[in-house]
């Protein structure tokens, strides 16, 4: 009974204790977030004009904005961002429903967990970069064995997720629901997935940024085009501001794309936690 | 429903689906496994419930009340004996049966309204259900907060509102777990009300298991109490008492003082210090 009380509870803040009405809202939220990378930029900007740094080994920031606008003159910038996200996106649903689907399998059926658990547990025990030379092996170096490898990386987070809630359903509403007739898909779809929606959605977030992981590595591999391409290409070049570009545009899309599924997480909690 | 404009909605027993029903423990036994030994919690309980009856079961913690109530919702099985409904064996989970447990146990993502409409037998046509769940939600005195999630209500509104789902199935034997055991003494006091009310407006067979001696004597037509003998390790039939005067009872009664210390006596209470 302890999670009924008779005052109904208030929303908590994150921080009670803070008095600092930055806190509280969020155009304040979004000024203090945005310090740390402001902040790094000065330096960046004083430490290439003041010599601090050499700009082979450093470029300014103003280069790098030159690199980016020579790319994306000549189109290629867009081309490397569609391509990647591309593989990242394709790769992340096709592995995220596969993990939704596998670990709800074996987190129901005690026979699918005692079947599929322990080799579950071992296929994941493999680091994932030990995949890509049988990957290249038996798929050549295309779309097909980048995509895969990124649906092995998002697999794992969902399934592991997933799994692990299916498990710790409250076993005491499953027994209430059970008690008023409520079995196999009818119980499923009433009481234990809606109780496992958060879980999925951290699993899906987590999974994200494992896709966009496994898109760089097999990218760095083999390929001739994308955010990887561009920072090995540039890397052999010795283009130090497209590398730097890269690796912003990395961080930028990642931020985004996570940022955009924790929106839909937050509409999912309200409704279903 | 012309009927609810003239006369109270809830007085009006005939309409129901299932009668109240009987329940016969016929030798019903219940051990664990524990480790490669078992261990017997109940054995030998031997008791016929009349249809529409109320009969409270009263023990010491540990004595099998809970499993005794799980034997006739099926969610248990006994190791011995059979427990029949209306004279038909107990198998598996029954749908004549409806439960309450101690803790409310409502879906938190669901509102109360679709909360209490989880409980009503499947296959209810939506219209008649709706009705039945706002009905019930008036039973209760929930029908301004159907909307609410449980989170957002007392722990008194959630154990009616687990009242009126175990309702809403019409049941013939009603299961009632220790339903006020977590709340607070004036709640309990009112929930003890209402769920005479609402006996009195469906007149269904309840077994209430309780720790409250008090609350069997006020809600009970008869005390089953579990105990155990010495030298025993399960628990069986006690004492099976026939509580006097008709409900609503006056809490201070002398006959039901009598009969309390006589049964605090029995649980191992002194009631000369209570």
């Amino acid at each position: 009974m302890s999670a009924h009380t008779d005052v109904p509870s208030a929303e908590l803040s994150t921080h009670p204790t803070s008095g600092n009405p930055l806190l509280h809202t969020r155009w304040g939220r979004t000024f203090l977030g945005m310090l740390v990378p402001l902040a790094l930029l000065a330096l960046w900007q004083a430490a290439t004009t003041l010599g601090w740094a050499s700009t082979s080994q450093l470029p300014t920031p103003s280069s790098v904005l030159t690199a980016a606008i020579g790319l994306a003159e000549d189109g290629i910038l867009a081309q490397h961002i569609a391509i990647s996200t591309q593989r990242v996106l394709l790769g992340f649903a096709i592995g995220a429903l596969l993990g939704l689907a596998v670990g709800a399998l074996v987190g129901l059926s005690d026979l699918a967990d005692a079947l599929l658990g322990p080799f579950i547990g071992a296929i994941r025990a493999v680091p994932s970069l030990a995949w890509v030379p049988l990957l290249i092996l038996w798929m050549k170096i295309g779309e097909d064995s980048k995509v895969t490898l990124i649906i092995i990386g998002a697999f794992f987070p969902v399934f592991t997720t997933v799994y692990l809630a299916l498990r710790h359903v409250d076993k005491n509403l499953i027994e209430a629901a059970r008690a008023f007739g409520l079995s196999g898909t009818r119980l499923l779809a009433t009481v234990q997935l809606p109780a496992v929606v958060p879980a999925i959605f951290s699993g899906l977030r987590l999974a994200l940024a494992q896709a966009w992981l496994f898109l760089v590595a097999a990218e760095l591999i083999a390929s001739s085009m994308g955010l990887g391409f561009l920072l090995n290409d540039s890397q052999n070049n010795g283009r130090i501001d497209r590398l730097i570009l890269a690796i912003i545009l990395l961080a930028v899309l990642g931020k985004t794309t996570d940022a955009l599924l924790g929106l839909a997480e937050r509409k999912a909690i309200k409704r279903w936690a | 429903m012309t009927s609810t404009l003239d006369r109270p909605i809830l007085a009006n027993p005939n309409k129901h689906d299932n009668a109240s029903l009987s329940v016969t423990f016929s030798g019903v036994g219940r051990s664990f496994a524990v480790g490669k030994e078992s261990r017997q919690v109940l054995r030998d309980v031997n008791l016929t419930v009349t249809p529409g009856e109320v009969l409270a079961i009263l023990g010491p913690s540990g004595c099998g009340k809970s499993t005794l109530l799980r034997a006739v919702s099926g969610l248990d099985n006994p190791t011995a004996g059979t427990v029949f409904i209306d004279g038909t064996p107990v198998s598996g989970l029954d749908t004549r049966c409806a439960v309450a447990f101690q803790e409310p146990r409502l879906l938190p993502w669901q509102s109360i309204e679709k909360n209490v409409a989880l409980g009503l037998p499947q296959g209810t046509d939506r219209k008649e259900g709706t009705a039945r769940v706002a009905e019930l939600l008036r039973l209760v005195e929930l029908d301004g907060h159907s909307s609410l999630r449980p989170r957002e209500i007392s722990g008194g509104m959630a154990q009616r509102a687990s009242l009126a789902r175990a309702l809403a199935r019409r049941p013939g034997v009603l299961l009632l777990d220790e339903p006020f055991g977590a709340l607070d003494a004036l709640t309990r006091l009112k929930m003890q009300d209402l769920l005479l009310d609402i006996h009195r407006a469906y007149p269904t067979t309840v077994l209430l298991v309780t720790h409250d001696v008090d609350e069997a004597l006020q809600l009970a037509d008869r005390i089953l109490v579990l105990g155990r003998e010495p030298g025993q390790a399960a628990a069986t039939v006690s004492q099976l008492l026939t509580v006097p005067g008709a409900r609503p009872r006056h809490r201070n009664a002398e006959d039901l003082g009598r009969m309390r210390s006589s049964l605090l006596a029995s649980l191992g209470v002194d009631s000369g210090r209570h």
